[in-house]
């Protein structure tokens, strides 16, 4: 081949690494430029007044938009819009504005009358009675009525002979319409928490396609949706409630979470909730960032039948070896709410925020119950985490370093979230997991219902008999305080045997543009874009 | 390595200059020293973390800056591209080894058995190798050598193609007639005769696939498939660090220079193979 | 015409061997639709009686059987994940993908064609240093980091591009086609790098050949010679190369899509196979295998036609 051009094309070769090297240097002294000045500056309010100008230009261009608009991203594509189906926590929080229960919850976590108007609840527990509000509306402009409601319950009790969509719907003995205005549910057994579930959607009884024609009684109703893409909603305009002050609303799926600070910036969305602390120190100054929690137990969940956590001092020593806010510190810059138990501070009365303090991070405390308990060597384990999940991944990795300390060493095994639900979820093959565990409805009846030893979504395989003791003295309470003072004690059991090793429940960041106001956290999943609203 | 610097030092004598195996040498020298220097020595430890040392830009000392668990950026380039190199070498060991057999038994064979064979290569190359690692990583898990098995497979058809191609135009050579009529057993005829004969094409597709794992395996690493945390990937951690690319942009462009510079120094290498033939 | 009726004979048969890959692969994958579906909520009742419900419990054999039935009538089935029909949703995504790849296409060809017979021409020129020098450095950048740069030059630093600003066309063919631009560009670029390469060595190659004196010696000028012997040949490798970039442009955006969230086939892809969706991941891969094939006959026949000596192989 072309011999006489080797020499020359050595040449061009040469300059390609040139170029490089070069690009290198310039990469290099740019660099300490920069470094100069931030170290003389705090390092967001650098990034801040760098991007001035441009956040300025940005809003020139951004006044003539339209502020009856507003696109909000999503990490993941809604699983259904069929809201019986949709099991998603990203989708349940969408849902959130198109549907709505007999009863709603509030930003507090109180639940209030929405398609009813008022309930009763008997003495004992087992007779709900609802009234119907009147004249709410459904998405296709008819009115709910107590066949609409009757639909809605039976399809989730699966009273047609099938199972039950929501386990605990297995419960109801059955529905019946007493007049036109009001809906009669009884129970087979007492439980006074049960109007938690009565969240559930009401759909007409008549829509025979629930996924492609959503029909609905929130402030929203669907508009389209494409896979991937996105999913519109507007305003409705004959809800019964509150209206809602944006007309159109965009849910666009921002696959990428790389992407999600460069749209924020470019304005191709309008809102994140969850990004990360990393992310949001990245931002400029034209948005708001409301802070929360994610209403989330992370823990690092341990197999309590497998070796060698099936020893109580070994669970405890790892309990000692390790230091919430460290954690905090690494993963969301010390933001987030430190918990030593199944149970998250957004549910006031049963959350104890005493057991955080039940172990405090001692090393020789650890090593010296490892001895105890006959691994004064150490042990190895492996921590599964589910790769989808950036903080849990983070956290362990954190935990890993931390377990050094007391000899144990723990490797860590990322794996698909659909191999952690197979491998760890179902079939409790697992040595430990880094997880958040969050609660489907706001009773701690569904936080705690899993460490019962019989529970079929006890996936720690955790086993002690006065904790299920405790508990069913607290599902069986119909006393408010005395079912409040039985689930703290489940929990106090929980931290005191270590069940898992508690962290926290972890920090959740919401970026608005500042173009609009009023985003409202509630403490369960959920989106409430009812209460966004133009800040002029 | 050995054979390679022999290589090099007989093309100096026939008084050829080869520009690109010289920088090819010095490329992938450098890397290679850095890894083996990063097997005894680091600066840190690739995993210790640093709460108070989030972040940081270059200096004095951490001449990579930090990332985001305070971690010396430098220390973690050292161990991953020992993890890259790692990967990119099964890779190539699984694809080009099985795929040379497979494309020798099919090339010199041929009839039913080379038929039905290249259909599956067929089917395999039909969609494309990204996608083909990612239907293995979902079958044997992720991790350094699951994804090095996967990338392997998926490297396979590719070479199984080269090489029958290579099998074709031989086996109906002279010197191979020879060998038949002489009685040598066809194994010893593929393996003995006619594959030191396709070495010089096989070499430079080898230095190719060194890229494309290269390059894949950071493709994999961005869509969240790859190396056990804490250890990384260089395209592992490049997939990390891009979301710091506001705040940090050192931290982004010193990574992505490290893979740069490792991709060009397997091309001019492969480049300077070709010019050895 | 027999040689093309037996390439498509061979097509169908290589089809036919994706479609049981593809199913028999999936079904080794650990997880499980029905699992997905309902994650943490699951009992194992309910498990059970979507598993039913949706015919899981059957023996693969049978499932191969009643999907591959189906999808010789047309239909795909519906998605597990999306709960409508794989055909629709697939039909509204194709277009995108597809303009996506053409655009590269079309953006790899008009840099790499004349970029190629230039620096041939004046080789070992400045420019033609100065091109190699890029070409192996864009060579040498992962596919998505070269996105992500790009994203962040032309998005946050010169801001003539709205990052993650994509609209459908079918909202907005043209602001459809504007958005496109960038990312057909960070697909192309290393294609182009790999053609113009490609196309200059053939050129030389083909410069040197006997042929091509005799053409000089007769008198030809040189920009004649050129175009007219030695273009003509040194395309014949060129144009299988883009044959095959042109296939890997359809096939393998996937990460591309993802970087510039584009919600076209790829993305779909991914999220499929992350939620066990097989009826969507079949179809999606039958699809790309049969777009991938037919171009791959289409050069083929290409081949022939621009050099007809050639006798192929197969």
């Amino acid at each position: 081949m072309m011999k006489k051009g080797i020499g020359r094309r050595g040449l061009s070769t040469l300059l390609v690494v040139l170029t490089t090297l070069t690009l290198t240097m310039s990469g290099c002294s740019g660099k300490k430029a920069e470094e100069s000045t931030a170290d003389a500056t705090n390092a967001t309010e650098n990034t801040s007044s760098g991007k001035d100008g441009k956040a300025e230009t940005a809003d020139n261009t951004a006044s003539s938009d339209d502020l009856s608009k507003i696109t909000i991203g999503i990490p993941q594509d809604i699983d259904s819009m069929d809201p019986h189906i949709a099991q998603a926590a990203g989708t349940r929080e969408v849902l959130f504005n198109v549907y709505e229960g007999l009863v709603k919850p509030d930003q507090d976590g109180n639940l209030q009358p929405a398609i009813a108007s008022e309930y009763t609840i008997s003495e004992d527990g087992k007779t709900y009675t609802f009234t119907l509000r009147e004249g709410v509306k459904f998405h296709d402009g008819s009115t709910v009525t107590a066949e609409d409601v009757k639909y809605s319950i039976e399809r989730n009790a699966g009273t047609d002979g099938t199972d039950p969509l929501i386990s605990a719907f297995s419960n109801i003995d059955s529905v019946e319409i007493a007049d036109d205005s009001t809906v009669v549910m009884t129970l087979k057994e007492a439980n006074t928490e049960f109007l938690a579930y009565m969240t559930v959607a009401i759909i007409p009884a008549s829509n025979e396609d629930p996924e492609g024609n959503p029909v609905g009684t929130g402030p929203y109703k669907f508009v389209s949706r494409s896979p991937q893409e996105n999913v519109i909603l507007t305003k409705f305009d004959e809800y019964w409630g509150e209206p809602a002050y944006i007309k159109d609303i965009t849910l666009k799926v921002e696959a990428n979470a790389d992407s999600i600070v460069m749209d924020l910036e470019g304005g191709s969305i309008d809102m994140f909730a969850r990004v990360t602390s990393a992310q949001m120190s990245q931002l400029s100054d034209k948005f708001d960032v409301y802070e929360g929690t994610m209403n989330l137990v992370q823990a690092l969940y341990l197999n309590n039948a497998e070796e060698p956590f099936n020893n109580e001092q070994v669970r405890q020593a790892l309990c000692y070896a390790i230091s919430p806010q460290e954690i905090m510190d690494f993963v969301s810059d010390g933001k987030g709410t430190e918990i030593g138990s199944s149970m998250f501070p957004s549910f006031g009365k049963y959350f104890d925020a005493s057991l955080s303090e039940t172990y405090n991070q001692d090393i020789d405390k650890a090593k010296q119950l490892l001895a105890e308990a006959g691994y004064s060597n150490g042990f190895d384990f492996t921590i599964t985490v589910p790769s989808n999940y950036t903080q849990h991944v983070d956290t362990a990795q954190v935990l890993v370093e931390e377990f050094k300390a007391i000899g144990v060493n723990a490797t860590i095994q990322e794996v698909e979230w659909n191999t952690w639900l197979d491998d760890v979820y179902t079939n409790r093959n697992f040595q430990s997991t880094v997880i958040g565990v969050d609660a489907s409805t706001l009773t701690a009846y569904a936080l705690l219902s899993r460490f019962r030893s019989d529970a079929h979504n006890n996936f720690i395989n955790y086993n002690d008999a006065s904790y299920d003791a405790a508990f069913d003295a607290a599902v069986n309470a119909t006393d408010d305080a005395e079912k409040t003072k039985n689930y703290k004690e489940c929990e106090k059991i929980l931290s005191e045997t270590a069940a898992n090793v508690y962290i926290q429940d972890l920090p959740e960041f919401v970026v608005l543009n500042k173009k609009f106001t009023g985003y409202t956290f509630y403490p369960l999943y959920a989106q409430d874009f009812s209460k966004i609203k133009p800040a002029k | 390595m050995k054979k390679f610097l022999s290589l090099f030092k007989k093309n100096k004598a026939t008084g050829q200059r080869n520009t690109f195996l010289l920088l090819g040498t010095i490329l992938t020298g450098i890397i290679l020293l850095m890894v083996i220097v990063g097997v005894f020595y680091t600066p840190y430890s690739p995993t210790k973390m640093d709460a108070s040392a989030k972040l940081q830009g270059i200096s004095l000392k951490h001449i990579m800056g930090t990332d985001n668990m305070g971690r010396d950026v430098f220390s973690r380039v050292l161990y991953g591209s020992r993890i890259t190199l790692i990967i990119a070498t099964f890779t190539i060991l699984i694809g080009a080894g099985v795929g040379t057999v497979i494309g020798a038994l099919a090339g010199y064979f041929g009839g039913m058995f080379g038929e039905v064979t290249m259909r599956i290569i067929d089917a395999m190359l039909a969609f494309p190798s990204i996608l083909l690692s990612l239907v293995f990583v979902s079958l044997f898990g992720t991790g350094t050598y699951q994804v090095a098995v996967a990338l392997g497979i998926s490297f396979v058809p590719s070479f199984a193609r080269i090489v029958r191609g290579e099998f074709l135009r031989c086996r109906n050579m002279d010197y191979v007639e020879v060998a038949r009529l002489q009685g040598v057993s066809n194994i010893r005829i593929i393996f003995v005769h006619i594959l030191p004969n396709t070495v010089g094409v096989l070499l430079s597709s080898v230095m190719i696939g060194f890229n494309n794992a290269v390059l894949a395996e950071a493709g994999l690493s961005f869509l969240g498939i790859g190396a056990q945390p804490p250890y990384a990937s260089l395209g592992k951690m490049l997939s990390d660090a891009q979301g710091y690319l506001f705040s940090r942009p050192s931290y982004v462009i010193s990574i992505g220079l490290v893979i740069v510079l490792m991709v060009l120094g397997f091309s001019f290498l492969g480049e300077g193979i070709k010019r050895i033939q | 015409m027999r040689y093309v009726l037996k390439k498509v004979l061979s097509m169908v048969l290589t089809l036919f061997v994706v479609s049981l890959c593809v199913f028999f692969a999936f079904s080794l994958i650990p997880g499980d639709p029905v699992t997905r579906m309902f994650g943490t909520e699951a009992t194992p009742e309910l498990i059970a009686q979507y598993r039913a419900k949706m015919g899981l419990n059957d023996p693969i054999l049978v499932r191969y059987f009643r999907w591959f039935i189906a999808f010789l009538q047309g239909d795909m089935g519906t998605s597990y994940d999306y709960k409508i029909p794989v055909a629709g949703m697939l039909a509204e995504k194709i277009p995108i993908t597809l303009t996506l790849a053409i655009m590269s296409f079309v953006i790899m060809v008009i840099i790499s064609i004349p970029l190629g017979i230039y620096t041939a021409k004046y080789e070992n020129g400045i420019i033609d240093h100065v091109i190699s020098v890029i070409n192996q450095i864009i060579m040498a950048v992962p596919p998505f980091f070269s996105g992500i740069l790009l994203t962040f030059f032309f998005g946050v630093i010169l801001k003539i591009f709205m990052p993650g600003g994509f609209v459908s066309y079918t909202k907005d063919v043209q602001g459809f086609l504007k958005y496109l631009i960038l990312p057909a560009f960070a697909i192309a670029l290393p294609k182009a790098a790999m053609a113009t390469k490609l196309l200059r060595g053939s050129v030389i190659d083909e410069a040197g050949k006997d042929y091509t004196r005799t053409a000089y010696s007769r008198g030809n000028t040189t920009n004649g010679v050129l175009y007219r012997h030695v273009l003509k040949n040194a395309m014949i490798p060129v144009v299988t190369f883009m044959g095959m970039a042109l296939a890997d442009m359809v096939a393998g955006s996937i990460v591309i899509e993802q970087v510039f969230g584009i919600p076209g086939i790829s993305r779909i892809l991914l999220s499929s196979i992350n939620n066990r969706d097989y009826p969507v991941v079949e179809a999606i891969i039958m699809g790309i295998a049969i777009m991938v094939l037919v171009i791959n006959l289409l050069v083929d026949i290409i081949y022939r036609i621009i050099n007809p000596r050639i006798e192929v192989e197969e």
